[in-house]
C-alpha cells in the first residue's frame, strides 16, 4: 500500500478471516482481502448471531458499528447489498460485513447489538426500501414527510419526480411534478475505444448495409416550386443583353485608386529593402 | 378567575381523589427547526413533564440534499466540492477523508510535502471549527463576549484559507495524489507568527472567561453524562467518546498522511459530561496548533502533487510544450481517470469525530456508490438517552457540546 491511507492493524487481515471462519462457521458465505481491507459475506438470517459473535469472541472485539451503508446492485437476483463497518477499539482494525436481500426479504435489526444501529437502519430502508425486522422505529429519517419511493436505488431518476414550492396563490407549499428548464443531460466522457457499451447517432450506419434509397413518388418535370410563375404566362422579353464591362454593371465597386496597375510593383515578389523587411 | 379555580379544584386524580389534586399531563413542544440554539435545521419533538425531558425525538434530513445521488453521477474530480459542502464547518477534513478512499484505491503514492500541508491544513481547520463550536457553545448557556473574540480566530483562519486555496469556505484544495496548488512562503510565515501571537492570545482570554466560571460549570458540569459503556454501543468518535474517558484517536491510532510523525497529546475526559466534551476540544485545538508548527518546522521543498499524469493534470507551462501533458489536460477534465474496482471504508479524525467514506468503485470514471458517515447521526441519536431527565434549558449545553453541523448529518 503506497497510498497515505489510515494505517490501521492491517497485518491481523488474514488472522481475523481465519478467526471469523471458526467463530461464524456456516454463516459466512465468503471471506476476501481486497484492498488491504477484510470483508465477509454473511447469510441474512443468521445476520444478528454473526455480529454478536464478532462483537464478544476474543480475538475478534469488534465493539463499535461504524456504519450501515445500502448498496443497489440492480442486475442481481438479490439487488441490495447492507454492509455493516465495524471497528474494533482494542484491536485496532476494521472490517465490513455484508448481506444481500432484496426489497421483500427483511434483514434482522442489530439494534439489540448496537444501539446506534437504530437510525442507520432507517437511513438504509429511508434510501433503498430494505426493510428490518426487529427495528421498532422504521421510519423513514432522511427523506421529507411524505416522502415516496426510496431515492438511493439505482432506477430512481436523479431529478426526483416531484419538486416543491411556494405558491403566492394557496399561501402554502404545494407539490408537483418536477418540470425541468433544459432536458437532464448525462455526458459520459468515456473513451469508446475503452468499452462504451452504447451506440452513438450515426453508430448503426456502419453495422447494417446500406439500403437502396426509395424512389421518389414524383418527376422532376411534375414537380412545381411554391413561388414559380405561373405556366401560363411566357417568361419577360429579354431584351437587353447581358454585359459586365463596367463595374456599374457587376455591383464591384469604384477602383481602389490606390490599387492601380501603375502603382504594384514590377516583380510580384519582395523586393529586398535597406532596412530589412520581414523576409530577411 | 374564581370560577377557573373552582373548576380545577373539582379535577382530581381518578386512582386517589385527594382535595385539591391537579391532573397534568405531559405535553409535547417543538424546538426548531428555526431555532438559534438548534445550529442549523434540527427539529426536536421532546415530551416535557413541566421543566424535565421526558422523551427526544430528533427530525433530521431538513437539509438533505441527496449528496450521495449525485457523486454517483459525477466523476471522482466533480465529487470533490460536494465534500466541501457536508460539513462547511471543517471543509478541508471532509476533502481530506474522499481523497484518501480515492488514493487507497487507486494505490497512488504522495509527495510527502502534499501530505505536510494537507495535514497542516486539517489542523487549521480543526482550529477553526472549534472556534465555532466553543463559541457558540459558550453563547448557548449565555456568555456572549467569548463567542465574539473566537471569531476574530475564525476569521484569521479564513483568511488563511483564502490564501492558500482561494476560497474562504469551499477550498476544494486536496486532491488525489496530492493538493491543487503550493502555498506561498509568506503564507506559512505568515501563520507561524500567528500561531506565535495572536491565536494564543486570543484563544486562551477568550477561554480563561469560561473554563473555571461558575455559572459556565454550572450549566455544564454532570449535564449529560455519558460512560464509556454508553460511548461504545452508541457509536460516539472524536471528542465525544475522548470526553467519555477512551483515548481513541484516529491521527493516533491509525495514522495517515504523516500523523505518525507528529507529537501531540490526546486529551480525554474523566466524567463525560458537557464540561468535559468542552474542554476536550479547548485542549485539542492546542494540540493542533503544536501539529501545525511541527509541519512548519518539518516541511520540505519539492512537488506538491504525484507525478502520475493518468490521475494528476499536468502543469500549465508543461501543457504548452507537449503534446501528451495537453492529451492528458484534456482527457482528466472530460473523462477524469478511471479508479480501479474495489470497496473501501476510510475513516479519518474530523473536527467532530469519525467521519468515513465508503467507497465502491466498478472501475469506471464515477463512483458506484459513494457513503458518507456522518460523525452526527450517532451523537444527535444518543440525545435522547443523553438528555432525559435533564431540564429543558439544558438541552442548548447538550447540542451545543455535541458539536453539530446539518450539511454533514444530512448530506
Amino acid at each position: 500500500m503506497r497510498a497515505p491511507a489510515p494505517a490501521y492493524a492491517a497485518d491481523l487481515n488474514g488472522e481475523t478471516i481465519e478467526t471469523a471462519r471458526i467463530a461464524l462457521g456456516a454463516a459466512l458465505i465468503g471471506a476476501v482481502d481486497q484492498v488491504g481491507e477484510v470483508a465477509l459475506y454473511v447469510e441474512r438470517e443468521a445476520i444478528v448471531t454473526a455480529l454478536t459473535a464478532l462483537r464478544d469472541t476474543p480475538g475478534l472485539e469488534y465493539q463499535q458499528l461504524m456504519e450501515i451503508a445500502g448498496v443497489d446492485y440492480p442486475e442481481r437476483p438479490e439487488r441490495f447489498e447492507v454492509v455493516y463497518c465495524l471497528l474494533s477499539l482494542t484491536r485496532n482494525h476494521r472490517l465490513h460485513v455484508h448481506v444481500a436481500t432484496d426489497d421483500v426479504k427483511p434483514v434482522p435489526s442489530v439494534t439489540g447489538i448496537w444501539p446506534v444501529a437504530g437510525w442507520l437502519e432507517r437511513e438504509v430502508y429511508d434510501m433503498y426500501g430494505v426493510l428490518f425486522t426487529g427495528n421498532a422505529d422504521l421510519r423513514r429519517i432522511l427523506t421529507d414527510y411524505g416522502f415516496r419511493g426510496h431515492p438511493q436505488r439505482k432506477d430512481f431518476p436523479l431529478s426526483g419526480f416531484v419538486e416543491m414550492r411556494y405558491s403566492e396563490e394557496q399561501k402554502r407549499v404545494v407539490y408537483q411534478p418536477v418540470s425541468l428548464a433544459q432536458d437532464f443531460r448525462n455526458f459520459d466522457f468515456q473513451s469508446p475505444w475503452e468499452g462504451a457499451q452504447y451506440v452513438l447517432p450515426g453508430d448503426e450506419k456502419g453495422m447494417v448495409p446500406e439500403a437502396k434509397g426509395a424512389p421518389t413518388p414524383l418527376k422532376a418535370d411534375e414537380i412545381v416550386k411554391a413561388d414559380a410563375p405561373a405556366k401560363s404566362q411566357p417568361a419577360a422579353a429579354t431584351n437587353e443583353p447581358k454585359t459586365t464591362e463596367t463595374t456599374a454593371q457587376t455591383g464591384a465597386g469604384e477602383p481602389d485608386p490606390g490599387n492601380q496597375r501603375q502603382d504594384k510593383p514590377k516583380d510580384s515578389d519582395v523586393v529586398p529593402t535597406k532596412g530589412g523587411g520581414q523576409n530577411q | 378567575m374564581s370560577d377557573y379555580v373552582d373548576e380545577l379544584m373539582h379535577v382530581t386524580d381518578a386512582a386517589d381523589p385527594t382535595t385539591g389534586d391537579v391532573t397534568i399531563s405531559n405535553y409535547t413542544i417543538n424546538f426548531g427547526p428555526q431555532h438559534p440554539a438548534a445550529h442549523g435545521v434540527l427539529r426536536l419533538v421532546m415530551e416535557l413533564d413541566g421543566e424535565i425531558i421526558e422523551r427526544i425525538d430528533p427530525h433530521v434530513g431538513l437539509l438533505h440534499r441527496g449528496t450521495e445521488k449525485l457523486i454517483e453521477y459525477k466523476t471522482y474530480a466533480q465529487a470533490i466540492p460536494y465534500f466541501d459542502r457536508l460539513d462547511y464547518c471543517s471543509p478541508m477534513c471532509m476533502e481530506h477523508t474522499f481523497v484518501l478512499a480515492i488514493e487507497k484505491l487507486l494505490d497512488i503514492e504522495v509527495p510527502i510535502r502534499a501530505q505536510y500541508l494537507r495535514v497542516f491544513f486539517a489542523e487549521l481547520t480543526r482550529i477553526s471549527n472549534h472556534m465555532l463550536n466553543l463559541g457558540s457553545h459558550v453563547m448557548d448557556v449565555g456568555a456572549m463576549t467569548p463567542n465574539l473574540w473566537l471569531f476574530e480566530i475564525r476569521e484569521d483562519c479564513y483568511n488563511f484559507f483564502e490564501r492558500a486555496s482561494g476560497a474562504r469556505m469551499h477550498h476544494n484544495f486536496m486532491r488525489p495524489g496530492g493538493v491543487h496548488q503550493d502555498v506561498p512562503l509568506k503564507l506559512l510565515t505568515d501563520i507561524a507568527d500567528w500561531l506565535d501571537t495572536r491565536l494564543p492570545r486570543l484563544f486562551e482570554d477568550a477561554i480563561s472567561l469560561v473554563a473555571d466560571n461558575r455559572i459556565f460549570k454550572q450549566r455544564n458540569v454532570d449535564i449529560a453524562t455519558v460512560s464509556r459503556e454508553d460511548a461504545i454501543a452508541w457509536g460516539f468518535s472524536g471528542p465525544m467518546i475522548r470526553a467519555a474517558g477512551i483515548p481513541w484517536d484516529l491521527r493516533k491510532s491509525q495514522p495517515y498522511d504523516v500523523y505518525d510523525r507528529m507529537e501531540f497529546d490526546i486529551p480525554v475526559g474523566t466524567r463525560g459530561d458537557c464540561y468535559d466534551r468542552f474542554m476536550v476540544r479547548v485542549e485539542e485545538v492546542r494540540q493542533s496548533a503544536r501539529i501545525m508548527k511541527q509541519c512548519l518546522r518539518d516541511m520540505p521543498e519539492g512537488p506538491i502533487a504525484s507525478t502520475d499524469r493518468k490521475v494528476v493534470p499536468p502543469k500549465r507551462a508543461e501543457m504548452k510544450q507537449s503534446m501528451e501533458a495537453l492529451i492528458h489536460h484534456f482527457k482528466l477534465y472530460t473523462e477524469g481517470y478511471h479508479v480501479p474496482a474495489g470497496e473501501v471504508y476510510v475513516a479519518t479524525e474530523s473536527p467532530k469525530g469519525e467521519f468515513g467514506v465508503f467507497l465502491v468503485s466498478d472501475g469506471s470514471n464515477k463512483p458506484y456508490r459513494c457513503k458518507i458517515r456522518p460523525t452526527a447521526f450517532s451523537h444527535l441519536q444518543a440525545m435522547d438517552f443523553m438528555s432525559r431527565g435533564h431540564m429543558l434549558a439544558d438541552t442548548t449545553a447538550i447540542l451545543g457540546a455535541m458539536d453539530i453541523v446539518f450539511g454533514e448529518c444530512d448530506r
